[in-house]
């Protein structure tokens, strides 16, 4: 498995495909930065603005901690695009190149591939949201200094600067789970077609579609949101209130679970079942 | 035949939708045969090296190779076979070397850079190791396919079409390296060529299927022995020679006359009569040849079937 992993890394990163996201992050995040950096303090004030009337506000509210939840908020909605660039490749690719005739008459099950090439795709994912984390908070934090983190989700909410990285942490290990679901549903579309461009542009058009459907304020389309898996990816924010809501993070994350463990099974099961002609 | 049986197929057959691609097909290979498979477009080939290669699932029938059924022991017979299926396709931006190296780990094979180099030596293609796929001809490609099938030093070689997009020096070279491969080497080679001539210098054994089923199978030396053939008489006076013949039997098997050939087709065994005849009659016969050739016979047989 191992082998099969590192060799899928290899294809993976050896591709260009594959670097549009880190750029994507590497241009927009320093960009959002730069334009913070000089009119961040506009923005603390007029989320604060109700409150400076009452209360005296002390500390470094504008700080590497908001700068990158900032970001995260502006970036997670456009990262599932780039999951999916590589996600749609992953098996279809391999039927556009021709290159299943050499891969399966190895000696490797087909088991063990799909599952080399899932979890190298996973690998992927992750280093991803760390080149983000890293990018987006670890280099906030070294430009704008550390401080309490104020958020606004309903109410305002001001955490201490110490109650803060665990949560970032947190958060980015639920849009781990979240955006592998990106990839399950791309990997999914992946083992059925013989060319990558399919199951981009399908995976895309899903979670547009989701999305539209999910803010149209119609009671019917609403009562339905709870079947869109594109409803669980945002329960990261969940690790940003207080009291934490538990019970829905744990919820939503089962549910993302259950959409890969599902999807990674059933492209497993049409892999090992489908007949290579291309 | 006592010799190991290597490929042992029995009752193979492969429908997709309506088309019965490989219909009841039995083949045997042994140890050590270079094996030529051959048929006309469409006639199953492919399909059923797909199926011997597990690309393909038949719908029904029994594979076994090395003496094991293919179903039970995929990985341990796959870990002792090459193959090129088709057209050879490697990752385009990765370089030749990275191709092979990426292979060779997946097969559990020597990934050392001398293993690599040394089989990109053996195809030509050392000095472009580090060239990306993508710059590389149809040619090339071809050769990095032979390289790909022997990086694990498989004892069964399964070649579709392997010399297509060779120019004649590298068919040629292709020849003489699965001739080093069976003979000095020991190897099993399974050949599926559509150049008959190739077949012909190369196969120990060969089988001709058309639309899934066996037509004929056995040596190649058999199989072109038959009880008629065609054969180009010379001779130093046509007009006589023709009223020699025509007043035997023989001027019905007497097909065509061009200068000084006459070309007959009659049974082998006659073959020595009729020189004998003419040089009894003061004929020249300056040369005999026999025109036989497997491309005669695949076209005698395949036109059989269609008909």
């Amino acid at each position: 498995m191992t082998t099969i992993i590192y060799v899928e890394l290899q294809k993976i990163f050896r591709k260009w495909r594959t670097y549009i996201g880190f750029i994507a992050i590497g241009v927009l995040a320093p960009i959002v930065q730069i334009a913070l950096y000089y009119e961040g303090s506009g923005y603390v004030n007029h989320v604060t603005r109700g409150l400076q009337d009452s209360f005296f506000m002390s500390g470094n509210l504008f700080n590497g901690y908001l700068i990158g939840y900032i970001i995260l908020q502006a970036l997670y909605i456009h990262i599932p695009f780039l999951i999916v660039l590589v996600g749609g490749d992953l098996l279809a690719g391999e039927a556009t190149s021709g290159t299943y005739r050499m891969l399966l008459t190895r000696p490797v099950s087909r088991f063990t591939l799909v599952t080399g090439k899932f979890l190298a795709g996973a690998i992927y994912v992750f280093l991803l949201l760390a080149f983000l984390f890293l990018v987006s908070v670890v280099g906030s934090l070294l430009i704008f200094g550390t401080g309490e983190l104020i958020t606004i989700k309903g109410k305002l909410i001001i955490f201490a600067a110490d109650d803060v990285l665990w949560r970032f942490l947190s958060a980015y290990g639920f849009a781990f789970i979240s955006m592998t679901t990106i990839l399950a549903v791309s990997f999914f579309f992946s083992s059925m077609v013989e060319n990558a461009i399919g199951p981009i542009m399908g995976t895309m058009a899903l979670i547009i579609i989701l999305l539209i459907l999910s803010v149209i304020p119609i009671d019917a389309l609403h009562e339905a949101r709870k079947f869109y898996f594109t409803s669980y990816m945002g329960g990261w924010n969940g690790f940003f209130t207080d009291p934490l809501e538990f019970t829905d993070i744990l919820r939503d994350a089962g549910v993302l679970l259950l959409h890969i463990f599902g999807l990674y099974g059933l492209t497993t099961y049409i892999f090992i079942k489908k007949d290579i002609l291309s | 035949m006592d010799s190991e049986k290597i490929i042992e197929v029995r009752s193979l057959t492969k429908k997709f939708k309506n088309l019965t691609a490989v219909n009841n097909l039995d083949l045997n290979v042994y140890k050590g045969d270079v094996f030529g498979f051959l048929g006309p477009n469409g006639a199953g080939k492919s399909t059923t090296i797909r199926m011997l290669l597990s690309l393909i699932k038949p719908n029904y029938g029994d594979i076994r190779i090395f003496g094991k059924p293919l179903i039970q022991y995929r990985k341990d017979i796959l870990r002792r076979i090459g193959a090129i299926v088709e057209k050879p396709d490697f990752y385009l931006y990765l370089s030749a070397y990275r191709n092979l190296e990426i292979l060779a780990r997946i097969s559990g094979a020597d990934t050392s850079k001398k293993k690599i180099m040394e089989m990109l030596e053996l195809v030509g293609l050392a000095k472009r190791y580090n060239s990306k796929v993508k710059t590389f001809s149809h040619g090339m490609k071809q050769r990095l396919g032979i390289a790909q099938a022997l990086l694990h030093d498989p004892e069964l070689i399964i070649l579709d079409e392997p010399t297509t997009g060779l120019d004649p020096q590298g068919m040629k070279e292709i020849r003489d390296l699965i001739r080093h491969l069976s003979i000095e080497k020991g190897k099993t080679v399974f050949l599926s060529s559509h150049i008959l001539r190739e077949v012909e210098i190369i196969a120990t054994r060969m089988i001709i299927i058309n639309k899934g089923t066996t037509l004929v199978e056995g040596t190649v030396e058999e199989l072109l022995k038959s009880d008629t053939m065609q054969v180009t008489v010379s001779v130093d006076d046509t007009e006589k020679a023709k009223s020699i013949i025509d007043l035997t039997g023989w001027q019905n098997n007497l097909k065509h006359i061009e200068k000084n050939d006459l070309l007959f087709e009659l049974p082998t065994k006659e073959v020595a009569d009729l020189n004998k005849h003419l040089v009894t009659n003061d004929i020249k016969v300056n040369s005999l040849v026999p025109v036989r050739s497997l491309e005669d016979f695949f076209l005698k047989i395949t036109e059989g079937v269609s008909k």
